[in-house]
């Protein structure tokens, strides 16, 4: 579904990404955990072309999104995303955050967009918020509209960039239950995080980062039982206290 | 001697109101159209503004920086007395639309672009992410966002506008200025001229400014 190959970032002189080889298959699900800075925002956010990779291919769901002239609106239409900031628009409603690109973009019918944006609502447990405005939501509240809002755009892939770090710890539980419920079904789930307890529920596979490498990867039960490095062993030492 | 605002005075300003009156539509035709310039100019290099692009950004400053630091009654004298050595020759009515329309643009560029500066980042990658291109972003998600704050000093450049046309009095404008201008130096009657000429511009800015005021208020209020 997802192939990372070759894959180089500079910013300016800063080399962030070196080499990056990465195979997601359909429906598997990937947990992206490194320390800061190691780059793996900038990893996830190459897969929806949020950043551009200096030099090497990502290949998306059998299309080249690194070749000069990719259709990457097109590709970011089943391709959604969930934000550390939540990033809903705070002028629109719930009901509206979750309508306004499937009607805009894919030009599906408003009632139709409105009739499974609800659904989706209903799914994360927010649905009686429809009418509300962003603002008038806890953090947690907010992050699981923002993931009703991916999902109304009916995605293949979802990439999750630390979608728990800027909530309090109460408000993580009920996003990450949003997020188990979802690893059921057969979306693509690339997660950027560190609650070790999601990898082991839904990780196929793990991915240790460390400054701008793939240092690691493996099972969810290889980094809990063997880790090979002692960088990942320190890593997990310090997340897993 | 009878003094500036001697009653026949008024008498006779009000017997030749159709002057004033013509004046007056012609200052809000040249203010409506020089606002819809204005605007045009101010989004288009506003946006160059907010870009990543070097020589995007540079066409913003040069277009800013130069017109914001020469004087107005410089840039229409040159349209007017100017670009007929080019050999390109304006009518007053256009070179005022286009005076004091590139002259507001300027201002407005640096609203908009403080603007959509205000916008958070994430906007604009959270539009990208669900496939709205730079345009549709642009007018769904940033530019809504940007109006809240950029409403406020976007009506008082309309204001400066208005009163600005009155610049075009020194080129024979034609313009509300001009009439009133022209109609005293013809009899003298400085006084009521000025007094209801500076009334009627007052009528066009007052309700705009008060609007500012008032937006401005409500900003805070739920800021
Ligand atoms: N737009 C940018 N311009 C310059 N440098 C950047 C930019 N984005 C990221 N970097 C740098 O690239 C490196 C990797 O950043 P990245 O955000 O991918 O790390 P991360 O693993 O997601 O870290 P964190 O856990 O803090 O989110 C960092 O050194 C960061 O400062
Ligand atoms: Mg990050």
């Amino acid at each position: 579904m997802i192939k990372v190959q070759g894959v180089n970032k500079f910013f300016g002189p800063l080399h962030v990404l070196k080499d990056i080889n990465l195979n997601v298959d359909s429906g598997e699900k990937v947990v992206v955990i490194g320390p800061s800075g190691s780059g793996k925002s900038t990893l996830i956010r190459c897969m929806n072309l949020l950043e551009t990779p200096s030099t090497g291919q990502i290949v998306v769901d059998g299309v080249d999104i690194t070749a000069p002239k990719a259709p990457i609106t097109k590709v970011r239409e089943s391709v959604a995303m969930v934000f550390q900031q939540f990033n809903l628009y705070p002028h629109k409603t719930v009901l509206e955050n979750l309508t306004l690109a499937p009607t805009l973009i894919k030009k599906i019918s408003r009632d139709e967009a409105s009739e499974s944006g609800l659904a989706f609502l209903e799914r994360v447990g927010l649905r009686e918020k429809a009418d509300a405005y962003p603002a008038q939501l806890s953090g947690g509240q907010q992050q699981r509209v923002a993931i009703a809002r991916a999902l109304n755009m009916r995605p293949t892939v979802m990439l999750f960039d630390e979608p728990t770090s800027a909530l309090d710890p109460e408000m993580i539980q009920e996003v990450l239950d949003v997020m188990v419920d979802l690893a059921k079904e057969g979306i693509t789930m690339v997660v950027v995080t560190h609650e070790m307890g999601f990898a082991k529920q839904v990780a196929d596979q793990v991915i240790f980062m460390d400054g701008g490498t793939i240092l690691e990867k493996g099972s969810p039960e290889h980094f809990f039982t063997n880790p090979e490095h002692d960088r990942t062993k320190l890593f997990l030492s310090r997340i897993l206290r | 001697m009878p003094g500036p605002f001697a009653g026949f005075k008024w008498l006779a300003l009000i017997n030749d109101w159709s002057v004033f009156a013509e004046g007056f539509v012609q200052t809000i035709l040249l203010s409506a159209l020089g606002l819809t310039l204005a605007l045009g100019l101010g989004i288009f290099f506003g946006l160059l503004g907010t870009s990543h692009v070097k020589l995007f950004k540079l066409l913003n400053r040069v277009y800013v920086e130069f017109i914001q630091n020469t004087p107005l009654v410089i840039q229409i004298f040159f349209l007017y007395h100017g670009l007929p050595h080019l050999g390109i020759m304006l009518p007053v009515f256009v070179v005022g639309v286009l005076g004091v329309g590139v002259y507001h643009g300027a201002y407005i560029a640096e609203v908009i672009r403080a603007g959509v500066e205000s916008v958070p980042r994430g906007q604009l990658e959270a539009a990208y992410s669900q496939g709205f291109s730079y345009w549709g972003a642009m007018i769904h998600i940033v530019l809504p966002q940007a109006k809240r704050i950029s409403y406020p000093p976007l009506t008082n450049q309309a204001v400066n506008l208005i009163k600005n046309t009155s610049v075009l009095a020194m080129v024979a404008g034609g313009e509300l200025m001009y009439h009133a201008d022209s109609w005293s130096s013809n009899n003298l009657y400085y006084g009521p001229s000025y007094v209801v000429t500076g009334l009627l511009y007052l009528s066009l800015c007052f309700p705009l400014a008060s609007f500012a005021k008032r937006m401005e208020r409500k900003l805070e209020v739920s800021s």
